[in-house]
């Protein structure tokens, strides 16, 4: 009995797992599982100087603008048509389906656009336009891209954009170009 | 057989707690894995707008940051309430916009050349902010050339 005590006795091995459930918990407070999304967009280089900038017939120019005020216009060639916002502030469904129309006329109508690679998008706001609403048009005209390259996809390959491979991704993106032009922010 | 153990098999015997340090551990290992440290204190308030068009961003470690929004209530004694830009630890006013410049170019050097291309800017703006300072902040970043940018937002539960 005696000689067996000897040997360094074993170290109690119990709290090791309170040690660990300690850092456990310290990570998992610290932890944020947050993964960033946002709206991605491009923005135009700074333009050179005696570049004149190239004329774009009315027809294929969707203006979008958001006063000072959060309201919202919209029409082909000048801001002419009010877009309602609803009780919450959300604008109506109505910005999106006119952009559709007009990104996908394809020349049917003379006073919309020519094709989808004509049209361009521009979305102009005021100093003191409220970020919100601009992101929430921003949305919009997403989406209303989105659901255009998402009916041209079930229509040429029967499959949903997501759903698609790169290559094919390309050649709808080819067909719907996003153009959506941002003027400098004007005064007052 | 000790299988049948007569009378003394009545009590439960108590369950070895033994790999329960194992269990423990690998969970800790996985949080420790996955998490990410912030590496700003956040000096304004950024609430971001919610959207349902969003797309998750990729490569984090190419994404720089800039925040805008009004001072939290401890900074607005020093700044006052007028939306601030955040750019790492510091805030600037609207007036000094073009630290953006300093910024993102001290954020390329951080980084490898042929990764500068694919670098991206997430604006986190607060939704409360005016246009006014993110054109600003746009434009400063046209004049550096660093055009792809990323407007961040929440994606909203509603799914329509």
């Amino acid at each position: 009995m005696a000689s067996k005590r000897r040997g360094l006795p074993e170290i109690n091995a119990g709290s090791m797992a309170d040690i660990a459930f300690l850092l456990l918990i310290f990570f998992l407070v610290t932890t944020t599982m947050d993964v960033d999304s946002g709206i991605s967009r491009k923005l135009p280089p700074m333009p050179e100087e005696n570049i004149e900038t190239p004329e774009i017939h009315k027809r294929n120019i969707f203006v979008v603008l958001i006063n000072k005020n959060n309201k919202v216009l919209a029409g082909i060639g000048s801001p002419t048509n009010n877009i309602e916002l609803d009780g919450n502030g959300i604008i109506s469904e109505s910005l999106k389906e006119d952009v559709k129309a007009f990104v996908s006329n394809n020349g049917t109508k003379d006073n919309s656009s020519e094709s989808p690679e004509k049209a361009v998008v521009s979305l102009q706001n005021q100093e003191g336009t409220s970020y919100s609403m601009y992101i929430q048009v921003q949305n919009e005209l997403t989406k209303a891209y989105n659901e255009l390259r998402n009916e041209k996809a079930n229509n040429d390959y029967g499959r949903d954009f997501d759903k698609l491979d790169l290559d094919e991704q390309k050649i709808i993106k080819k067909y719907y170009p996003m153009k959506v032009s941002e003027a400098e922010t004007k005064a007052n | 057989m000790s299988k049948f153990k007569k009378g003394g098999g009545k009590s439960i015997p108590a369950i070895s707690t033994a790999s329960l340090p194992d269990i423990v551990f690998m969970l800790l290992f996985f949080f420790m894995v996955t998490t990410v440290m912030r590496e700003t204190t956040l000096k304004i308030e950024v609430k971001p707008p919610e959207a349902t068009e969003v797309k998750k961003m990729e490569k984090k470690s190419l994404v720089s940051y800039i925040y805008i929004g009004s001072p939290t209530q401890s900074q607005q004694a020093t700044f006052g309430t007028k939306a601030r830009i955040q750019l790492n630890d510091v805030t600037f006013s609207r007036k000094e916009v073009d630290e953006i410049q300093n910024f993102i170019n001290a954020e390329r050097l951080s980084k490898d050349e042929d990764e500068i291309p694919y670098m991206t800017t997430s604006i986190k703006a607060d939704e409360n902010v005016t246009m006014g300072i993110v054109t600003d902040v746009k434009t400063e970043l046209r004049k550096v050339n660093a055009l792809k940018i990323n407007y961040s937002t929440k994606k909203s539960k509603e799914s329509n």
